[in-house]
């Protein structure tokens, strides 16, 4: 640790104003951080200051995302061989997965860093961090057998027209992990949907299909029992398929207080009203199965943990979360069930909501604005 | 117009160039962008369209500035819109006698030149108050703006979309599909056209300074 602190010293000056590799500081900026603690200090006015940066958040999450990423990986694995027919023994499961998941993961953060690094030289900033959980949630929400240029390409075009367009970090609109999915999900329907692309390497004669496309598709008696669907053995996108694995993921991001505990309860409880009011109106056998089903089909439960609660694209008042999280899940559960043509709501739920999140803020505001000024009103009179 | 004035004076000319950059009618101004996202999918309708935009606003300009100190100025607008809708009627008849698959494809695209804002814009901002040559040449400039950039936007479209130029096949040619590419399902849908137009503006603005607002 201590040599390459003093390595980074000594190759410092050339990166400073002056340097020879002045052009390439954010670069170099971007690296040292990474590394080591900055040592930056606010000279001006008075700030209250966490040791806990935007870097610090961020690793965070991803530790947050471990638990769905090692059960994507073995249920990677799993579902292959299932499919197979053959007996694996469980290193042979997760080493299937690992040559499967890896590449999806890796292209995922080269092409998207890739991007950022090219954008922050440009633009001579330092070089955000905010790429490292979108990097890591990409490849989770992408189906396994996915190929890679697609990951490349859908990730270039999230990274853009999702963040750099709008300022980089911090600035963008909608989600960019979930922009990639959408984009992947129109552009290439062959490569995102039906049942051949949610098992990596799938055997012919099985059936590959999510229970969200069973249920969408009218065969309830396909859809899978709700304990295998809350474990995560199911087909599905690589991390989304464990409700067990990401609630870890959310508990841990509670007690960190970095994920908003309120927008996960209203998630839930707007996607389980929902699922209450469809089932007690029944007509169609898709609106009969159990409320509580919509909450472990699919990705109901990693978008309502790690996508709704990022916090540039959600609300951000408390009241605005609880508004904005329960009309996701309302909205998730209303397209899953009412348009086959969009089996997985959640995405296109979430994003729609994203773009409302300033809206709902600024009524909320407003509301509180004028609930004060009565109480004055109410005071003089 | 004034004898002394050559033809293809730089003034002229300015006005045939403005519209291709700084002043252009979609990434600018911001009009039309409705038929640039709906006839952009294919690179044939959307030269045809071009085409047909750019006879319409030359020559309905030509006939507003001719007739620009007669026409009483209450009822200025519907003036204009007759003869804007002569015009497309006109041009429509032609394509469908002429380019009839083309003309299915357009549908009612060629009809709605009428309401095109950039038409209106032009003959309330200029063929109002200008002489016939100069209306004439800035008509023709706004149509090859408006072109111009349903050109690219449908080159990439069609390129990227559906792996044809021209309606040519030009990936199968490549050889590209048997190495695992696939056409992007995204540009054949409206809002790709939107994003095309909206890097378009992103490129043109950090090329030239001057078209940035300030804040």
């Amino acid at each position: 640790m201590k040599a390459l602190r003093r390595y980074l010293d000594k190759i410092k000056p050339n990166f400073e104003k002056g340097g020879r590799f002045q052009k390439l500081q954010s670069t170099f900026d971007a690296f040292e951080t990474f590394l080591f603690v900055p040592n930056k200090v606010t000279k001006h006015g008075a700030h209250i200051r966490d040791s806990i940066d935007l870097k610090r958040t961020m690793s965070f999450v991803i530790m947050a995302l471990v638990p769905a990423l090692l059960f994507g990986i073995w249920n990677t694995g799993y579902q292959h061989f299932l499919s197979q027919g053959t007996d694996a023994s469980f290193w042979e499961t997760i080493w299937f997965g690992i040559v499967k998941v890896l590449p999806i993961v890796i292209v995922a953060y080269v092409t998207g860093l890739g991007v950022e690094f090219i954008f922050a030289q440009v633009r001579h900033h330092e070089v955000n961090e905010g790429f490292l959980v979108s990097g890591m949630l990409i490849p989770l929400v992408m189906p396994p057998d996915v190929p890679l240029w697609m990951v490349a390409v859908s990730t270039i075009f999230a990274v853009i027209i999702g963040k750099e367009v709008f300022g980089g970090t911090g600035m963008n609109i909608l989600n960019p992990a979930l922009l990639a999915r959408a984009f992947l999900f129109f552009a290439y329907p062959a490569e995102m949907s039906g049942d051949k692309v949610w098992i990596a390497e799938k055997a012919d004669a099985f059936s590959g299909a999510t229970p969200l496309a069973e249920a969408a598709a009218g065969h309830m008696d396909k859809v899978p029992d709700a304990w295998s669907m809350f474990i995560g053995t199911i087909p599905g996108s690589i991390g989304e398929t464990s409700t067990l694995a990401i609630l870890l993921g959310g508990i841990f991001l509670i007690a960190t207080g970095i994920g908003s505990w309120r927008i996960m309860l209203s998630v839930f409880t707007g996607g389980l009203a929902m699922g209450f009011l469809l089932n007690a109106t029944a007509v169609t056998p898709y609106m009969e199965i159990p409320p509580y089903y919509h909450l472990i089909m699919g990705g109901f439960a990693f978008g309502a943990v790690f996508m709704a609660t990022d916090p540039v694209t959600a609300a951000q008042t408390s009241m605005g979360k609880y508004i904005y999280g329960f009309l996701i899940g309302i909205f998730a559960v209303i397209i899953r069930v009412f348009n086959p043509a969009y089996p997985e709501g959640m995405m296109l739920s979430i994003l729609l909501m994203n773009v409302f999140a300033p809206l709902i803020d600024h009524y909320v505001v407003q509301a509180n604005i004028r609930r004060r000024l009565n109480r004055i009103k109410i005071k003089k009179a | 117009m004034s004898n002394k004035e050559p033809l293809f004076s730089a003034k002229n000319l300015k006005l045939l160039s403005g519209p291709l950059n700084l002043n252009n009618p979609v990434t600018v101004q911001v009009l039309g962008v409705c038929s640039a996202l709906a006839v952009t999918v294919q690179l044939k309708p959307a030269v045809v369209m071009a085409i047909s935009v750019i006879v319409v606003t030359a020559f309905s300009n030509l006939v507003i500035s001719l007739l620009r100190n007669t026409i009483p100025n209450r009822i200025r607008i519907i003036v204009q819109l007759v003869v804007i809708a002569a015009l497309v009627i006109l041009v429509d008849q032609i394509l469908k006698a002429f380019v009839y698959d083309v003309s299915k494809q357009l549908s009612v695209f060629v009809g709605l030149i009428i309401t095109n804002c950039i038409l209106m814009g032009r003959l309330e901002a200029f063929a109002m108050a200008n002489k016939p040559w100069q209306s004439f040449v800035d008509g023709i400039g706004n149509g090859l703006g408006y072109g111009a950039i349903l050109v690219i936007v449908s080159f990439f479209r069609e390129l990227l979309g559906s792996g044809t130029i021209w309606g040519y096949q030009i990936i199968e040619k490549t050889g590209l599909y048997d190495l695992g590419y696939s056409n992007n399902g995204m540009f054949i849908l409206p809002p790709m056209a939107l994003i095309i137009i909206g890097v378009i503006i992103w490129i043109q603005r950090s090329r030239k300074r001057e078209l940035i607002e300030k804040s």
